[in-house]
């Protein structure tokens, strides 16, 4: 028995291990978790990488649309002169040509030598005559001071300055002959053509294919808002109201199943199918205006409220079942323990819901284009808050749609500058939603 | 345990507040509670004890209707309030509940002002018509809590700001402010520190002066120290009810007597 003992007993020894040392297990454990983590950081770089293009590519070929070449000029016209002009059978020929002797006076004094005749200002300002016109029609107080026109240049001049266009490859045409881009440059240099911010784009509306200088996109801002209006006023309580029943009061049966089911679904509709539904349903049953805001707004609020009602419930179920019970036990009934207790208390996230709703509703744009939201139809702004509703208008990113499937090079740097604008719009309502979220968190 | 009562150990002749007879019910095809009568009386505090599941809690939660919120959840047999039975068509469960209070086990305060709390039940019952009015209900309720000297100065801060013997005495509070007439306590100190406790217990002492409080609770000392009548439940059954002391000296049935002295449960 005591030998058993001094020999090597075949049981493992129980050699103390030092907390010190790092034995095998451990440091394949903390290699592969090494790996992860560095798969995780690979991943999170390659997203932002992607970011970092898809911004920087949407800046640099958007920033262009925000500014064009004008030519800065003071010009007087005295009452006498206008009264000549009105008198005339070809009116704005008369103030072009007044224009022409400013401009001629203006070139000379800044020390510029390069001849320019009446056909090349015409090509270069288009027609001044008529806008000239217009400010003094609309401005008769202004005759006989000098005032400071900012006229923006035709388009292939500003493409000649924003790289669309150079000496080399134009060609001489009715619209820009190379001896053009003479004056145009000498003009530069002086100082009478620079660069000026585009405000056109901003508040004009969208003009026609020949012109894509004055194309501007503050019309479709309009009929988006407009649109806007409509999806909130409508989703909002109808989303709030159905997730309330469904959530609080509908009874557990197969019925509430198949709606619960059935909304589920309708989240995953695409959204060209909710535009023909909008085209068969508000405009050739209903006769409802074609292309108007209204029409856009209702077919955007069908494809919201699945999201609010999602929304809705999840933020229900979180509110805690014993603020449900002690209201009950104080003796309130279902709906008021609902409205002065739960409801309250989801507000927060129904309100990130719906903001987030309508952050999506706002970048739609297969749907519009079905029930003729398109691009050229927004020409004018609406007269008053009903037209707004009625009158066909346009919405941003149909806009931008048809911006970028036009054939002229210069209203592709209008869609990017719209995109500039919608996506400002969105990160804006974004933004809000985090704010109202963080805001209104409560622990309880 | 003599010298652990606060109360009176002697029969109190009261009438009968709650009368249940036969009372079955099931959740889904489970018999969670079988066969059960019993009468609570009023101006009395009543202790229902037992082991964990063994029916209490889903017991009282049948006073004030409580079981209706579960879909799952059959009631059968009578139980009236004041002879009427409050399981009839004609009885809407919210006026019930204005007049059977509940505290939970886990205090719950509204996210709201520790005034809002507490005016909160007056205020949808219609029982004030002006806000002076409003205002003494509150205190009321708040020196019946005796919570009244702790927050008489922050009467607009969240109830959800004060510590936990404090919030459950603001649900306290809140269900006496309706002026009910019967209180259900759903093990009231589980949740609160030995101090608390106490102090609780004093309060439910001085409530039975004015309502019949049924308090339903794990500690067999705690039963001993504040009712006048015990209840002790088993797997669904009311094995015995009687007088306090009795039950705790010199049970009838058996396994009344292995609860107590630990044997089971």
């Amino acid at each position: 028995m005591t030998d058993a003992s001094l020999s090597n007993a075949p049981a493992a020894p129980r050699s103390s291990r030092s907390l010190h040392t790092v034995d095998e297990r451990t440091r394949k454990r903390n290699a592969s978790e090494k790996r992860f983590r560095a798969y995780g950081i690979t991943a999170i770089l390659i997203g932002l990488v992607f970011l970092a293009v898809l911004a920087v590519s949407i800046v640099r070929s958007g920033m262009p649309a925000f500014s064009r070449m004008v030519v800065d000029i003071e010009f007087t016209l005295t009452q006498a002169q206008f009264d000549e002009a009105e008198s005339q059978l070809m009116k704005t020929s008369a103030y072009q040509e007044f224009f022409n002797a400013a401009l001629q006076e203006r070139m000379e004094s800044a020390g510029v030598t390069v001849p320019f005749d009446a056909a090349a200002v015409e090509r270069i300002l288009g027609k001044t005559g008529g806008t000239i016109r217009e400010f003094y029609r609309a401005n008769p107080d202004r005759l006989g001071e000098p005032v400071r026109f900012e006229l923006p240049a035709a388009s292939r001049v500003d493409g000649y300055y924003k790289g669309r266009l150079s000496r080399d490859t134009m060609v001489d045409s009715r619209f820009l002959m190379t001896t053009d881009l003479d004056i145009v440059d000498a003009m530069h240099d002086a100082g009478i053509l620079k660069r000026g911010f585009n405000w056109t784009f901003i508040q004009g509306t969208d003009s026609g294919v020949d012109n894509p200088g004055g194309a501007g996109i503050g019309a479709s801002v309009i009929g988006s808002f407009f649109m806007m209006i409509v999806v909130l006023v409508l989703s909002l309580p109808i989303g709030v109201a159905a997730s309330i029943y469904l959530e609080e009061f509908a009874p557990q049966n197969r019925f509430t199943d198949l709606i619960e089911v059935n909304i589920s679904n309708l989240a995953a509709v695409p959204s060209i199918v909710f535009g023909i539904l909008g085209l068969a349903v508000f405009i050739q049953f209903m006769h409802l205006p074609q292309s108007a805001p209204l029409v856009g707004g209702l077919v955007l609020t069908l494809m919201t409220l699945p999201t609010i009602i999602i929304a809705t419930r999840a933020s229900l179920k979180a509110v805690p079942p014993s603020i449900r019970d002690a209201a009950l036990g104080v003796g309130a009934s279902r709906m008021q323990a609902v409205f002065h207790h739960v409801l309250p208390l989801a507000m927060p996230g129904i309100l990130t819901g719906t903001i987030i709703g309508l952050a999506q509703a706002l970048g739609e744009t297969a749907p519009l284009l079905l029930i003729g939201m398109v691009g050229y139809v927004a020409r004018e702004y609406p007269d008053g808050l009903i037209a707004g509703f009625t009158e066909a208008n346009s919405a941003m990113p149909a806009q931008i749609y048809t911006w970028a499937a036009r054939a002229d090079v210069a209203f592709y740097e209008k869609a990017w500058g719209g995109i500039i604008i919608l996506l400002m719009f969105l990160l804006t309502m974004n933004i809000l939603a985090i704010i109202l979220r963080r805001r209104y968190e409560r622990r309880w | 345990m003599d010298d652990m009562r606060l109360t009176e150990r002697t029969v109190e002749t009261n009438d009968s507040k709650i009368t249940a007879r036969k009372v079955q019910v099931y959740y889904g095809d489970t018999h969670a509670i079988i066969d059960v009568d019993v009468d609570i009386l009023d101006k009395a505090v009543t202790a229902f004890i037992g082991p964990s599941g063994c029916g209490k809690s889903t017991f009282l939660r049948c006073l004030n209707r409580m079981n209706d919120t579960i879909s799952v959840a059959r009631v059968e047999g009578e139980i009236k309030i004041d002879d009427e039975d409050i399981y009839d068509p004609k009885v809407d469960p919210v006026q019930l509940r204005a007049k059977v209070g509940m505290v939970f086990q886990k205090p719950n305060p509204f996210p709201k002002s520790i005034y809002d709390n507490v005016s909160y039940g007056p205020k949808i019952h219609g029982m004030t018509r002006s806000k002076a009015e409003l205002d003494e209900i509150v205190e009321k309720s708040l020196r019946r809590a005796a919570l009244w000297d702790e927050v008489k100065d922050r009467l607009n801060e969240p109830g959800t700001g004060l510590s936990g013997g404090q919030q459950q005495r603001l649900c306290i509070a809140r269900a006496v402010a309706t002026e009910p007439e019967v209180l259900l306590m759903d093990e009231p100190c589980s949740a609160l520190d030995p101090i608390a406790t106490a102090q609780v217990e004093e309060l439910i002492d001085e409530l039975r002066s004015n309502f019949s409080v049924v308090i339903v609770t794990h500690s067999m000392q705690q039963a001993a120290r504040v009712s006048q009548r015990t209840a002790f439940f088993h797997l669904g059954y009311l094995v015995e009810y009687g007088e306090t002391g009795k039950i705790f000296t010199n049970p009838e049935d058996p396994r009344t007597e292995s609860y107590i002295t630990g044997r089971i449960g």
